[in-house]
């Protein structure tokens, strides 16, 4: 049982703690903001280019894509693939940017435990993710017609997708000990995974060794739970795919307060 | 009420190299203490442990009771660090990098504004705190260093090489800056090449090299040790030899200098006294080099055995013991 004088302590920690978090997000946030020409611009235009040229020239020839429009049918991967290589990009490059300038020792030699400051960054990867997504929705309108079938899935996806690659980006900003680390990642593993990964075609035009391997790709359930939030259809099992999201995110998660707890990367 | 303690404090880096071997190490609420080494003496990395930005390999250590190993959050927030190297966010201001800092502590953001004024205007930031750091000077940002350490009003501050390239007006500001923080009960712990730095400002001092504390004593005890200090006079006349004085070493180094070397067991009205009989007239003199830089010389070069054999004999108040053998000091040109 707590003392008297420990509940007010464990209480002040806590808000503490919760100032903690906020204060990261706040930073976080202000260099998003900061940077707006490297952070939320480009993905809007690589959202237009995509559209003009998949969706308007070459999409007119494709025809209908599971019974949809084809920019209806894209328009929900291409948001989805901003959200993962923004939120992904935000934190790798956030994260490393400290470590290669010291000044995520501002934060290890404070009182934050490792899970807040996991917890931060990734929140600063969310909102980036989130707002870069909403940038390319508003880009896509003027494309395609978007139906929402489903409000919370597309949000729970949103959210939930972005989570992992955040968490995702600081473990590899973790490890990175050089620039060319820290884009590895995203060059040779994440950009080939989110193209395999249903943003362009149905997974059913695959043949079924394709499709079975595509099955591996966890991008293709986000952005397949993605869309069965806008048009009602998904070639996976939605339930599935936001189980899986869920799990992704508890193991990164402890993987990455694991080892910043452990100093990897940021202590001798 | 110890604010900091360690016990058999270890470090071993991945590449073998023995960074502390075993380190015992007190520094008393209050004090204003001096941590002094060569470079690579292991200075930064007992820093590193405390701050938790280095992983021991062995040993305890503990920040006002709380052991770093069990209550690491509570260690941590007693205490304030300003590193050897810039390590704050070059494109943030000075008043984000600071309110930043207070809200890593638990510190609200509007107590946090209060706290970043305060420290801003006492370290002569104030007009620069909605700059780039990135364009402050080299004192500004070891300055803007100290003031985010102070955000969280740490009982303990750390302070590894705080004047580092700044100029002499500027370190002497801040000097004035950290005795009054000390006096306001604030521990200090300081690493300095500036040895007049740690005289001038620190009560205690522990000299730390290949990687083992080899002294640990006040600072005014360790000064009374010196055997012999050595003097440089500039002379009114031109002198053409040294002048022969009687129980004195001098030496002629130029037409108008002379060097001196005074023993502890005599006094220089004595030399003035034989000087102003050979018709030397002195305008002015000055010690020809820092004694506590004379001192740590000597502990360094023998491994701590100069100091052993003065410690042996130095009494329980803290007394001046006999002095390092004459063979074991450094020779300074």
């Amino acid at each position: 049982m707590d003392s008297p004088t420990q509940v007010p302590l464990r209480q002040s920690i806590s808000r503490a703690r919760w100032i903690g978090f906020k204060t990261i997000v706040i930073r976080e946030y202000g260099r998003i903001v900061r940077i707006w020409g490297q952070t939320l611009v480009p993905s809007a235009v690589t959202a237009t280019l995509y559209f003009v040229i998949f969706g308007n020239l070459i999409g007119r020839r494709v025809g209908p894509m599971a019974g949809f429009d084809y920019r209806q049918f894209i328009a929900p991967g291409l948001i989805m693939m901003s959200i993962i290589t923004n939120s992904y990009g935000n934190v790798v490059s956030s994260f490393f940017g400290a470590k290669f300038g010291k000044h995520i020792e501002e934060l290890m030699v404070s009182p934050l435990p490792t899970s807040i400051i996991v917890a931060g960054y990734t929140a600063g990867g969310l909102i980036r993710g989130l707002m870069v997504g909403g940038v390319v929705t508003l880009v896509s309108l003027f494309f395609a017609r978007l139906p929402v079938a489903h409000f919370f899935a597309i949000i729970a996806a949103a959210v939930l997708t972005s989570t992992v690659f955040s968490l995702a980006g600081f473990i590899n900003a973790v490890f990175a000990r050089s620039f060319d680390q820290m884009n590895f990642i995203p060059v040779f593993v994440l950009t080939p995974l989110t193209y395999f990964g249903g943003v362009f075609y149905s997974v059913t035009m695959l043949p079924g060794w394709a499709q079975k391997l595509s099955f591996v790709n966890p991008i293709l359930h986000m952005v397949n739970a993605f869309r069965y939030g806008f048009l009602g259809t998904s070639d996976v099992h939605v339930v599935a795919a936001f189980g899986l999201m869920l799990l992704l995110t508890v193991v990164l998660f402890a993987t990455a307060v694991q080892l910043l707890g452990r100093g990897v990367g940021v202590r001798d | 009420m110890l604010a900091l303690s360690t016990r058999g404090l270890t470090k071993t880096y991945k590449n073998g190299v023995h960074a502390l071997r075993s380190v015992d190490l007190d520094v008393e609420e209050g004090d204003f203490f001096a941590l002094l080494g060569p470079n690579g003496a292991g200075k930064t990395t007992l820093i590193g442990i405390m701050t938790s930005l280095v992983n021991k390999t062995g040993g305890t250590a503990s920040i006002f009771g709380y052991d770093i190993d069990k209550q690491l959050e509570r260690a941590k927030s007693c205490i304030g660090v300003v590193p050897q190297e810039l390590n704050f966010n070059q494109f943030e201001s000075p008043m984000t990098i600071v309110v930043n800092q207070a809200g890593f502590y638990g510190i609200e953001r509007s107590e946090a504004r209060v706290r970043a004024e305060r420290y801003l205007r006492q370290l002569q930031l104030w007009d620069k705190r909605n700059s780039a750091a990135r364009g402050l000077s080299g004192g500004m940002k070891r300055r803007l260093m100290i003031a985010r350490a102070l955000m969280h009003e740490p009982r303990l501050l750390i302070l590894d090489e705080p004047t580092a390239g700044v100029d002499i007006e500027i370190r002497r500001t801040m000097w004035d800056f950290l005795r009054d923080i000390n006096a306001r009960g604030t521990t200090i712990i300081l690493t300095t090449h500036y040895l007049e730095e740690a005289e001038s400002l620190c009560r205690n001092i522990a000299i730390i090299d290949k990687g083992g504390i080899i002294e640990r004593d006040r600072m005014s005890n360790l000064l009374r040790r010196l055997n012999t200090q050595t003097f440089v006079l500039n002379t009114r006349g031109t002198l053409q030899a040294a002048p022969p004085v009687v129980g004195f070493g001098v030496r002629l180094i130029d037409e108008h200098t002379l060097e001196a070397d005074i023993g502890k067991e005599q006094d220089l009205n004595g030399l003035f006294v034989e000087l102003s009989r050979l018709g030397v007239e002195v305008l002015s003199m000055r010690n020809k080099i820092n004694r506590l830089e004379e001192i740590f010389m000597q502990l360094v070069e023998t491994g701590g055995q100069a100091a052993a054999g003065v410690a042996a004999t130095a009494d329980a108040t803290g007394a001046a013991g006999a002095a390092a053998p004459p063979s074991t000091r450094a020779s300074h040109g």
